[in-house]
């Protein structure tokens, strides 16, 4: 849509981390039921102005009803939803602050591509002028011009998502909400429509949530995360928070690719723990606390690209060192991975970059390899 | 699959389609024959339509018809919308199955029993028989047929286009009448369209509800013809044939427009960007 001009992207502001912020929209305990399933279970969650926020997690795990009730589709069965203060939970959807982009885009068939967008100003009574104006400002912003008088049907799966952007936007909302907007197009359009998205979020700076189970969508756009599950919210945090910080093996698991190892706490330092593990083989130290006693069970997460993989045994072997035989490898082009098998017989995987062109391999099939990972690059969880 | 000419293949289509329209056909060419006798012809003629002009009682019956398939159809076109719209968004409601049952059953039953039981109403009501009956009798058979036309476009329709209408601000009465009502139109007015050409040829219960001075053309064509068929009633028919094929051409293609513009809209979905 808009070529990427002037500064480049700036995401140091952090309001959430600011005690003197007080937050845009707040979600307080609530809860819904529909009958006697629970959707969503008791979220509370805090979003500020001008964020990008994800709510993110499988289907069925409660984002989307989540959505639908900050849109006001659906009524919580408890708890309150606040925008600016202001209590929002019975407020129907036609009085609320708030536009909504379907997973369908919801276009009216039957309208062309310009009165789908003026249909929200119309239903404000807008002055006619004031409708034009701000209805060739939105067909710009999403350039349709040459598609103003098509009905939809007449439209590309991309054109109709720009329409639905478009309708979504033009009554300036307090927020809006995307349900899963990217789904329905190609892999390439999609990765350069969340840019897009992401120019025009800053641009007009309203606050924006977006639902999404494609967790790299998640983590490219958003501001925050929240990952949920069965209706739980189970961590917030930035994108970078939750992948090298995930608070438990689900969130870690769900985020990228992970090595979890079990094992049990054999020594805790100030800023050291030392775990035992037989799947490893060997004692593993991390750099971080963690509220588990001496003797508890914990699971060690390392992340592929950050276990190395080499044939020549480390000076010391004793610590954060595995052994094992190179399984399988996996040529993407960027990356190799490598399936390792442990002597506990437990599998890990490893992925280097192919810095210089692939010629011949110097780790191959039945090769012999040391793992070997940093201290403050593996993740110590205790659920 | 053979899509070839073959014999077989010919013959089955020439003695299928003789078989459903060589009566109509016949009736068609006697009406513009020239002699009175039925069975004999005299020549082309177009002087029995001219003669039915004259004729103030088939005019009569027609114009009684018309007022009749009017007013029935369109009275049966917004109660069988409602009717689709309940069965298709109230979810499971109590007694949902039984009402889905109670509105198809008129579409199976006799059409003898449909009268007799609606004759017996109104007599059992001491209602005075006449334009009023007919037209209730009408509308009660031709209700169901909108609302399976109109239930069937709902179960296909796209419910988050209301939601994103209120979302924009537009409220539920309002959202019906600008967005589900013009969308669902093609249904509509095929329901409509179907339910004016059933009232146009009903014979059965028009003969059991109906009173002085209120005869409907078919009613009147059946009298006349027990008294011997006259080139005049071959024309009255074949203008009535006529109708009733524009009628039914007409809502089959736009049920089918509909259909193709969906289908259209899909294959685009699927499409690259």
């Amino acid at each position: 849509m808009t070529e990427a001009g002037g500064a480049p992207r700036h995401k140091t502001v952090e309001p959430w981390n600011d005690p003197g912020q007080s937050p845009y929209i707040q979600i307080a305990g609530v809860s819904k039921r529909f009958g006697a399933f629970v959707a969503v279970d008791n979220v509370s969650v805090d979003i500020f102005k001008g964020e990008f926020f994800a709510l993110l997690g499988p289907s069925g795990c409660g984002k989307t009803t989540l959505l639908r009730m900050l849109a006001g589709f659906e009524e919580p069965s408890q708890g309150r939803i606040m925008l600016e203060g202001e209590d929002m939970s019975t407020v129907p959807p036609y009085q609320r602050p708030v536009n909504m982009m379907f997973q369908s885009y919801a276009l009216f068939p039957h309208m062309t591509v310009e009165s789908n967008i003026a249909f929200g100003l119309k239903q404000d009574r807008v002055p006619k002028d004031e409708i034009v104006r701000r209805v060739a400002e939105m067909i710009q912003l999403v350039q349709l011009d040459d598609f103003a008088k098509r009905k939809p049907h007449q439209l590309s799966g991309g054109q109709r998502q720009r329409v639905a952007l478009a309708r979504s936007l033009v009554k300036k909302p307090k927020m809006l909400l995307l349900d899963e907007p990217l789904g329905a197009l190609d892999k390439k359009l999609r990765e350069q429509t969340q840019f897009e998205l992401m120019n025009i979020q800053e641009e007009l700076g309203i606050t924006f949530v977006i639902v999404t189970h494609d967790q790299e969508e998640a983590m490219t756009v958003s501001s925050r995360i929240a990952v949920m599950d069965h209706g739980r919210i189970i961590q917030v945090a930035t994108p970078a928070e939750i992948y090298e910080y995930p608070n438990s093996r689900y969130v870690a698991e769900f985020i990228g690719d992970v090595n979890t190892l079990e094992g049990r706490i054999t020594q805790l330092g100030t800023d050291f723990i030392e775990i035992k593990s037989a799947q490893a083989a060997c004692r593993i130290r991390a750099g971080h606390g963690v509220e588990a006693p001496v003797g508890g069970a914990v699971w060690v997460a390392i992340r592929p690209e950050k276990l190395n993989i080499s044939v020549t045994p480390p000076d010391d072997t004793s610590v954060n060192c595995m052994r094992g035989e190179v399984w399988d490898i996996g040529y993407l082009g960027n990356l190799s991975i490598y399936h390792v098998r442990l002597e506990s017989g437990q599998m890990v995987t490893s992925c280097l970059t192919n810095q210089t062109r692939l010629v011949e391999r110097a780790i191959t099939w039945e090769d012999s390899v040391y793992l070997t990972w940093a201290p403050s690059s593996c993740v110590v969880l205790t659920g | 699959m053979n899509r070839g000419f073959t014999w077989f293949n010919g013959v089955s289509l020439v003695l299928g389609f003789g078989f459903l329209y060589l009566p109509i056909l016949l009736l068609i060419v006697y009406s513009f024959n020239e002699s009175k006798l039925v069975t004999v012809w005299a020549g082309f003629s177009t002087k029995w339509y001219g003669a039915l002009l004259e004729n103030q009682g088939l005019l009569d019956a027609a114009w009684v018809t018309f007022r009749v398939a009017f007013v029935s159809s369109t009275v049966a076109t917004i109660l069988g919308l409602v009717a689709g719209l309940m069965l298709s968004r109230f979810g499971a409601f109590r007694g949902r199955v039984l009402f889905s049952g109670m509105i198809y059953a008129p579409l199976v039953m006799p059409e003898v029993i449909t009268g007799l039981s609606l004759l017996l109403m109104f007599v059992a009501i001491s209602f005075d028989r006449g334009f009023v009956t007919v037209t209730i009798a009408h509308i009660t058979f031709s209700m169901c047929y909108v609302a399976v036309v109109v239930q069937s476009r709902l179960i296909s329709f796209d419910r988050s286009i209301e939601e994103a209408a209120m979302d924009l601000g537009c409220p539920p009465g309002r959202t019906f009448l600008l967005i589900t009502l013009p969308v669902i139109m093609p249904a509509i007015v095929s329901g409509w369209l179907l339910s004016f050409t059933l009232s146009l040829d009903d014979l059965v219960i028009a003969s059991f509800t109906t009173g002085p001075g209120a005869t409907t053309l078919p009613m009147k064509i059946y009298s006349q013809v027990r008294l011997g068929v006259t080139p005049e009633i071959n024309a009255v028919s074949t203008i009535l044939v006529g109708i009733v094929a524009v009628g039914v051409v007409i809502a089959s293609v736009l049920a089918k427009r509909d259909e193709a513009r969906r289908a259209q809209d899909e294959r685009l979905a699927a499409a690259a960007p």
